[in-house]
């Protein structure tokens, strides 16, 4: 039977789920649009932007800094990748792409499991959002609340560098025709660090994010990446509001399917993924066409 | 074999009368001072034949269960240190033991299982096929405790289960060739019941987390049907597959159930996450919480929120004022390893000496006969007294300790997590060995 309270309480925890599965999915999806990779790193790169938060954490105590430190050292590890690796693999065939970014994943979640071990670890909310809020219609973790207004911020940044700046215009163009836009006497492949750059710092940002949330395991990425795949797929693969749209419907499926019987959670998620890839192959909002 | 015997640095003479003795052994029948009389079967007598026997290990070094499994797979190494070197706690286990197993130096190898059964399936068959391994263990997961029960009664090769808490495991997927020294879902329900019971009262409404696969299920069961004998209902149980990412969903329900205590049957991270959760979602402010099967390393994981907290466990490290083998223990384990040894460690190491205490005891690695040693119940020592393995469904027969989180004030060393309650003697506690229809399969 369902209780409405329970539904409410499911609808907005869905909401929560989907912030950060859309925030992560954006990186993702930015880095395939544009570059044409798909990033099996993406999910240890979201582990990592964790860890180098929670290092952050250790030394300062101050949270803020863990989140800065976070995003800028994966943003940092994502240029690196892309000069010293990936840009090797530009031309080459996907499933070499495929291959070379799957092993990178599993050398960083190693590398953190040597340093780190498996236990987890924790990361403490900002003093400022710790405890629970009544909303009235039921209680929330506070933190868990703010995580969707910092969600909703980061991703409306990314609206803004990649549609209201030159960058973004640029990246768009080269979602469309990279090669027009290299000929028109830009520097594409420059582009592209920025890229995977940005892309990459989406996962560390909401690596550190959902720091507090969770506790973090050298393997926390590897679901994630699942679910951010599912949710790209539905957005549509390289569409940044297909992202955000994915995100959403993904989180609320997980959610209320969790309501009324919590181990079908994820045969439903699949399930509309393939609905969609049934009905629209190109996902919700992708690019038709692309190839 | 003569390169063997050169190796361990026999003369030529003593090697033509080793030699002779072995031929005229042959000639003999049925003559049991010799192992290699015996029919072949699985591993034997092809992997003790030389100078040393294999053994191959599977823990979750990834995953969910990856804390829990190096634990455990720390006791493994202790032990085999330990019988390669006769040590003075292996010979307290396992008298006859001086250096190796029979004589045997014990060799061993190590894969991931990665808390799934297919992966440890074909790890094992790979130490089997090709390094003749003579027995296999493994566990921390009941669904690869209970793959490798198959594989070990198909393969005939004996499995010395590792951490499992499912009643399927020496339950209803019970083999001949496999054994497990830690307790399961049922015992561990018998042993937490009365003293949550006792402890919250008659009539309570219970929620439950649940993981979705043999141990979880049959833990929950256990617990629900114990508890309804004191008038306990169930308002909700929370379904949620191994390594979930993330417990909201599961714990609004949990939050919306108007339960009393919450009972969370999750195990390794996935127990440290939901706990935390719970926490987050102020569940653990509204009902009580209770770990019916302790994981290791929670207290110190999720950061004290264990405190007040109930759980039933099958070691825990400051029993050694009770029991000298565990403070024998403690201490080989802390000098090697330098923290203090958690159960997933104990049961390895206990489950350890005991397959050599029962090689040694048949004087053969000839798996009936070890098989045969294990089924005589005889009273053996472990780090929590004595204990026997039963015959019909080959489970240990062991108290169950039943701790208390302690309060952060009186914890007297950083690893003080925890007070014993209760250490409540396994006879009471167990069910009949045939109460989930174990049938044993054959010998050979």
């Amino acid at each position: 039977m369902i209780s409405w309270p329970n539904l409410v309480s499911q609808l907005f925890n869905g909401l929560a789920l989907g912030a950060l599965l859309a925030l992560i999915s954006s990186g993702l999806t930015i880095i395939y649009g544009t570059l044409g990779v798909l990033n099996l790193a993406h999910g240890a790169m979201f582990m990592i932007g964790g860890y180098a938060g929670f290092v952050t954490y250790q030394y300062t105590e101050s949270f803020i800094l863990a989140v800065i430190a976070g995003s800028l050292f994966v943003m940092l590890l994502g240029v690196v990748m892309e000069r010293v690796i990936i840009r090797h693999f530009y031309h080459r065939p996907h499933e070499d792409q495929l291959l070379v970014t799957f092993g990178l994943g599993i050398c960083f979640v190693e590398l953190v499991r040597l340093i780190f071990s498996s236990q987890s670890q924790l990361v403490p909310p900002p003093a400022l959002f710790q405890g629970i809020t009544n909303l009235g219609f039921m209680f929330y973790p506070t933190y868990r609340l703010a995580v969707v207004g910092i969600v909703a911020i980061a991703l409306g940044a990314l609206f803004i560098i990649l549609y209201r700046t030159r960058l973004g215009m640029i990246v768009r163009a080269g979602i469309e025709d990279s090669v027009m836009v290299d000929s028109l006497g830009i520097n594409v492949y420059r582009v592209f660090m920025i890229v995977f750059g940005i892309g990459a710092m989406a996962a560390g940002f909401a690596g550190i994010v959902n720091a507090p949330v969770v506790s973090l395991t050298p393997g926390i990425g590897d679901d994630i990446l699942v679910q951010t795949f599912v949710v790209v797929v539905i957005g549509g693969v390289g569409s940044f509001p297909g992202a955000i749209l994915g995100g959403l419907i993904a989180g609320e499926i997980i959610s209320v399917t969790s309501m009324f019987n919590p181990g079908y959670a994820y045969v439903m998620l699949f399930a509309a993924m393939t609905l969609v890839l049934v009905v629209r192959p190109h996902g919700l909002l992708g690019v038709q066409g692309r190839e | 074999m003569t390169d063997d015997l050169i190796r361990r640095g026999l003369s030529r003479r003593g090697l033509l009368q080793t030699t002779a003795g072995l031929i005229g052994g042959s000639m003999l029948p049925a003559m049991p001072a010799f192992a290699e009389d015996k029919p072949a079967i699985g591993s034997f007598p092809t992997g003790v034949s030389g100078s040393t026997a294999f053994i191959g290990i599977s823990v979750p070094r990834t995953g969910t269960y990856a804390v829990q499994g190096e634990d455990e797979l720390k006791g493994y190494q202790l032990a085999i240190e330990h019988i390669n070197e006769g040590h003075e706690l292996m010979k307290k286990i396992s008298p006859k033991t001086s250096k190796g197993v029979l004589g045997k130096e014990l060799k061993f190898g190590v894969a991931d299982s990665a808390a799934k059964p297919n992966e440890a399936v074909q790890a094992q068959q790979r130490f089997i096929s090709e390094n003749k391994a003579i027995m296999i263990t493994g566990g921390t997961s009941s669904a690869v405790a209970v793959a490798l029960n198959k594989l070990a009664q198909r393969e005939h090769v004996l499995f010395v289960c590792g951490i499992s808490g499912s009643n399927d495991t020496t339950g209803k997927d019970c083999v001949r060739y496999g054994v497990r020294q830690n307790f399961f879902g049922q015992t561990a329900a018998a042993a937490i019941g009365p003293v949550m019971v006792r402890e919250f009262g008659k009539g309570k409404k219970a929620a439950y987390l649940t993981p979705d696969y043999t141990y979880g299920h049959t833990v929950t069961k256990s617990m629900q049907d114990f508890l309804a004998t004191a008038g306990w209902t169930t308002v909700t149980n929370q379904v949620a597959p191994l390594g979930a990412p993330d417990y909201s969903s599961y714990l609004l329900n949990v939050a919306n159930s108007g339960a009393d205590v919450l009972i969370n049957v999750n195990w390794g991270h996935d127990a440290v996450l939901s706990t935390q959760q719970a926490k987050q979602f102020g569940v653990l402010d509204k009902m009580k919480l209770v770990v019916p099967y302790q994981v290791p390393f929670i207290a110190r994981e999720t950061g004290g929120l264990m405190q007040g907290v109930y759980a039933a466990t099958d070691y825990w490290w400051t029993i050694e004022d009770k029991f000298p083998l565990a403070k024998m223990f403690n201490e080989a384990f802390e000098k090697k390893y330098g923290y203090k040894p958690e159960w997933g460690a104990e049961n390895a190491y206990v489950s350890f000496a005991h397959w050599a205490h029962m090689c040694e005891q048949a004087g053969s690695f000839n798996p009936p006969d070890v098989i045969k040693a294990y089924e005589k119940g005889e009273t053996i020592p472990s780090l929590v007294g004595d204990v026997h393995y039963r015959p019909e469904d080959h489970q240990c027969v062991r108290p169950v300790i039943i701790v208390k989180g302690k309060q952060q004030k009186d914890m007297k060393n950083k690893e003080d997590w925890y007070d014993v309650v209760e250490i409540v003697p396994g006879e009471g506690l167990m069910q009949k060995p045939d109460a989930f229809g174990c049938h044993l399969g054959d010998y050979t």
